[in-house]
């Protein structure tokens, strides 16, 4: 178990409760700490419980745990909600002067540090810079340096000019110094030491956008939805420098026909939704596929079905990812497992798309996409970033695939199922894409040979991508074990981490973490070796369970979590422990 | 090349399945004369077309295109044209694709400006599902879905663009060719949404809105002193119950397309580098 440390601040939405997390977690990537936060919120913007958790540790951290150590209170609710997590010794911060808290009780064991934050801030220049004046007493209760504190209001505030850095940094002081002087009788446990390592700090949403923008990606249009929203909001104002165009489209309709749009006339096009935007989109998403054009379509999933919670965790979309759509279609399904893997993914994904001149669906969740977490910059090494468009052809190389009479074959039968393709204005290459069934000149037909050979030749692309690409499970634990744990998506981390608890208990597992949804790998061979088969994901009726025992011909225990909360590292221990070895008179499904 | 395109370089070799008399011939005849006229050539231009009879001119033209799903053409259209503002963007479809499913797109596509031309072959009826009201159907039209008429008044297509900010609205007839391809010719060639309503008669399945109806009926407003370029006599003339015109209704000079406003003027399909573009590790360094 990495040594860490958890840090939360919670109070009603509009408290400045995710910048002030955000500014303290950048504070700690700054220092060299490694960080994983997450996100409890609500769907509304003023009122209601929110809340913005910081777990660090000089290691590598990868999910969330049940535990926090220093909580910063600016509701009662914000104690009674975290009340499980809290322990002896947990440290609350909170100011007694305001009327809500006036008469909080701090609980038996634990540590309540009353600083009047508001008054403090207000010397230091505003009232609006309460939350800060917690962050300076939440450094004094952690031995934490607070000039990384510093630093990172710096780059928060910078751009509005010193005299507010110089004010924020006053009233961390005070807030520092009120700890300091008002509880000196207190020997605090903890300790955030700092390290030398640079790290970035970033969310799954962000590291989607940064993946399109190396990947050459143009052109994106979308429509507001929680939690896909802040893809467009990263790319907005970059994907600029680098030619590229965003466009908020007034519905998810219209987001995927302009992305197709410009897809077609030869740009690399993504659009970002979550689940109802993904229903809107699937009459378009066939015509996608059947027009052969390359997109990349990001679903980061939120529970449902209809509106459901819409800033909760789930992995309820995959079915609606792998079969969604009337008639058959061929497509990828690929879901990154981290957030670095969302910039790797996205990479991927429009390679993909290019090559085989299909949709690809990114399949990233909620918990991924607004979960930051750090990284070693090489973590996203441009360097390696590559980019392949696939059988594009032009004036010279065109002749090759028309007919006798000079028609462009862009549904040319081939071998691979690939056909070449034409950028609008390449000479000789005019033609029609359409959704209809059509010969390879893409001309409306409905003979049925014709139709029987381009049902084949799209389908075939699916074969050829198992050829070539490399759909092979991330592994983790002991390849050995008897136990084999499956998943896919940002449970990967937690599972990682819940390695740790299992070993505690002497239960050892292997786990194989699934990328590709779609096509996917065989896993035949990894579950006849194993005794038992745990499949691990958000949803309630365990969708990639049906998946695998389908492809598997085997029958596998499924855990399965969809109260609209992640899993979280001890909990998901516990739970495998549970399904490997149910207690006596349960029981199970075989 | 485009010097010597003719307009029949825009014809494929797909023999056109519409009904003979169909007022979409004349229609895509002229669409493909003004594109011409214009100096375009198939391989320079994008033809979108929606769902219905009126949408297969996409297969009977020769040029890149696409066949969209129905009523979604408009958002196509602005995409072709925003990742290449080198290409004529022309979009086409029905009044059913264009003011029912497709209306919300239609304001949309109207407000945003892009630099291309909208072409809504109106014959205010249903063709390809055979017959149904259209949302342009007179209030007692009667059809197999609405025996009684559908008791409800038509959209007013040219007053909607108006009111959303159009900077051309023209209204134009398919069976007088040469008014026809004018209008068109002028749509293409306006800096922006260039809306053009073609009233082209559906002999089948609609016997009130015919070519007499409209040859009778139809005020061309090139025959009179009418200055397009004022919007509070173009406010007039679209709200007009007693007559329907032939004609630029209005136009804005001043119109800037969105691409301008944009900044949008490269061609996205080239990519010039092989792996990530240049500067993207400074995308990194912003998350320190
Ligand atoms: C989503 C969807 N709903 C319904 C249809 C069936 N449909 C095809 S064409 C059409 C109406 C076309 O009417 P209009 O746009 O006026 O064109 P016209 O055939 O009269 O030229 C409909 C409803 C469809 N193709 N897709
Ligand atoms: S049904 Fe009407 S609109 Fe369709 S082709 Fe025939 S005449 Fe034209």
């Amino acid at each position: 178990m990495p040594a860490d440390f958890n840090w939360a601040i919670g109070g009603e939405a509009g408290d400045g409760i995710d910048s002030t997390g955000k500014i303290f977690a950048q504070a700690l990537s700054r220092a060299g700490r490694h960080v994983f936060t997450s996100k409890d919120f609500a769907s509304r913007i003023r009122g209601g419980y929110t809340a913005y958790k910081v777990r660090t540790s000089t290691e590598k951290v990868r999910s969330v745990v049940d535990r926090l150590d220093v909580l910063v209170a600016l509701t009662p609710r914000t104690i009674e909600e975290n009340l499980d997590e809290l322990h002896e010794g947990s440290v609350i911060i909170y100011d007694g002067e305001r009327t809500t808290m006036a008469d909080v009780e701090i609980p038996d064991g634990m540590i309540g540090l009353d600083v009047p934050l508001k008054s403090l801030a207000e010397d230091a220049g505003g009232a609006i810079m309460r939350n800060v004046v917690a962050l300076g007493a939440a450094c004094e209760a952690t031995n934490f340096d607070i000039e990384h504190l510093d630093s990172s209001l710096k780059k928060r505030f910078g751009d509005k000019g010193q005299a507010l850095v110089d004010n924020n940094k006053q009233a961390a002081r005070l807030g520092q110094e009120y700890v300091q002087e008002e509880y000196s009788d207190i020997e605090f446990d903890y300790d955030l030491e700092t390290t030398d390592n640079d790290y970035v700090l970033l969310n799954g949403d962000e590291a989607i956008g940064m993946g399109a923008i190396a990947a050459g990606c143009k052109y994106y249009a979308g429509y507001p939805i929680t939690p896909a929203t802040d893809v467009m909001t990263y790319l907005k104002g970059r994907i600029e420098n680098f030619g590229g165009h965003v466009v908020q489209a007034e519905d998810e309709l219209a987001a995927i026909n302009l992305a197709l749009g410009a897809a077609r006339a030869g740009a690399r096009s993504m659009t970002a939704t979550s689940g109802p935007g993904i229903d809107l989109m699937t009459e378009t998403f066939g015509l996608v596929a059947t027009s052969e054009t390359p997109l990349v379509i990001v679903d980061v999933m939120r529970s449902g079905p209809s509106t459901g919670m819409p800033t909760k965790q789930e992995q309820g979309d995959l079915n609606m990812m792998l079969y969604g759509g009337h008639g058959e279609i061929p497509r990828f399904v690929v879901a990154p497992t981290t957030v670095d893997e969302c910039f790797w993914k996205t990479v991927e994904a429009f390679n993909l798309a290019e090559k085989y001149q299909t949709p690809v669906y990114l399949a990233a969740d909620l918990a991924m996409a607004v979960t930051e977490q750090t990284f070693e910059p090489d973590a996203f090494d441009m360097d390696a970033v590559e980019i392949d468009r696939g059988k594009v052809v032009d004036e010279d190389t065109i002749e090759d695939h028309q007919t006798e009479s000079g028609g462009f074959k862009p549904h040319e039968l081939t071998e691979d199922g690939v056909s070449p393709r034409a950028f609008p204005g390449t000479e000789g290459g005019a033609h029609m894409s359409t959704g209809l069934e059509h010969d390879e000149q893409g001309r409306r037909t409905e003979d049925t040979e014709m139709r029987v050979k381009q049902v084949d030749k799209r389908n075939r692309k699916v074969e050829t991508a198992r050829e070539r690409e490399d759909f092979s499970p991330r592994e983790f634990g002991n390849p050995e074990s008897d136990n084999l744990v499956v998943t896919w998506g940002s449970n990967e981390g937690t599972l990682v981490e819940a390695l740790e608890f299992l070993e505690e208990e002497d239960i050892d597992v292997r786990i194989l973490s699934v990328p590709y949804l779609f096509p996917r790998p065989d896993l035949t061979e990894e579950f006849e070796a194993a005794d038992e088969v745990v499949v691990v994901e958000c949803n309630a009726t365990g969708q990639f369970a049906d998946v695998v025992e389908h492809d598997t011909l085997q029958r596998v225990k499924r855990v399965n979590k969809y109260n609209g909360v992640q899993f979280k590292a001890d909990e998901l221990a516990d739970d495998i422990k549970e399904t490997l070895a149910p207690d006596e008179g349960q029981e199970v499904e075989a | 090349m485009s010097s010597q395109v003719r307009f029949t370089d825009f014809k494929s070799d797909k023999q056109p399945t519409w009904c003979p008399g169909c007022g979409d011939f004349g229609t895509m005849n002229g669409m493909m004369k003004a594109l011409a006229e214009t100096g375009n050539d198939p391989d320079n231009t994008f033809v979108v077309a929606g769902i219905g009879c009126s949408g297969k001119i996409g297969t009977y033209m020769h040029s890149y295109a696409i066949h969209g799903v129905h009523g979604r053409a408009l958002p196509v259209g602005a995409g072709v044209k925003m990742a290449n503002p080198d290409l004529e963007v022309m979009v086409a479809g029905g009044d059913g694709d264009g003011y029912s499913i497709g209306a919300g797109h239609f304001v949309h596509a109207v407000r945003r400006n892009v630099d291309m031309s909208y072409v809504v072959m109106d014959n205010r009826i249903y063709g390809l599902t055979k017959g149904q009201a259209s949302p342009t159907s007179r209030e007692d039209f009667e059809t197999s879905t609405t025996p009684e008429g559908p008791q409800q008044p038509p959209v007013n297509p040219l007053a909607l663009a108006l009111a959303s900010g159009a900077t051309f609205i023209a209204q134009s007839f398919s069976s007088d060719a040469l008014r026809h391809q004018e209008i068109v010719r002028q749509a293409i060639e306006h800096d922006g949404f260039g809306f053009v309503n073609v009233f082209s008669p559906c002999v089948t399945f609609n016997d009130v809105d015919t070519y007499d109806y409209f040859r009778d009926s139809l005020v061309d407003l090139g025959e009179e002193d009418y200055d397009p370029t004022d919007r509070e006599a173009a406010k007039e003339k679209v709200l007009d119950a007693d007559k329907e015109y032939m004609g630029v209704l209005y136009q804005d000079e001043e119109s800037q397309s969105y691409e301008q406003t944009h900044g949008l003027d490269s061609n996205m399909s080239d990519i010039d580098h092989e792996g990530a573009p240049e500067g993207a590790m400074d995308l990194v360094r912003e998350f320190y």
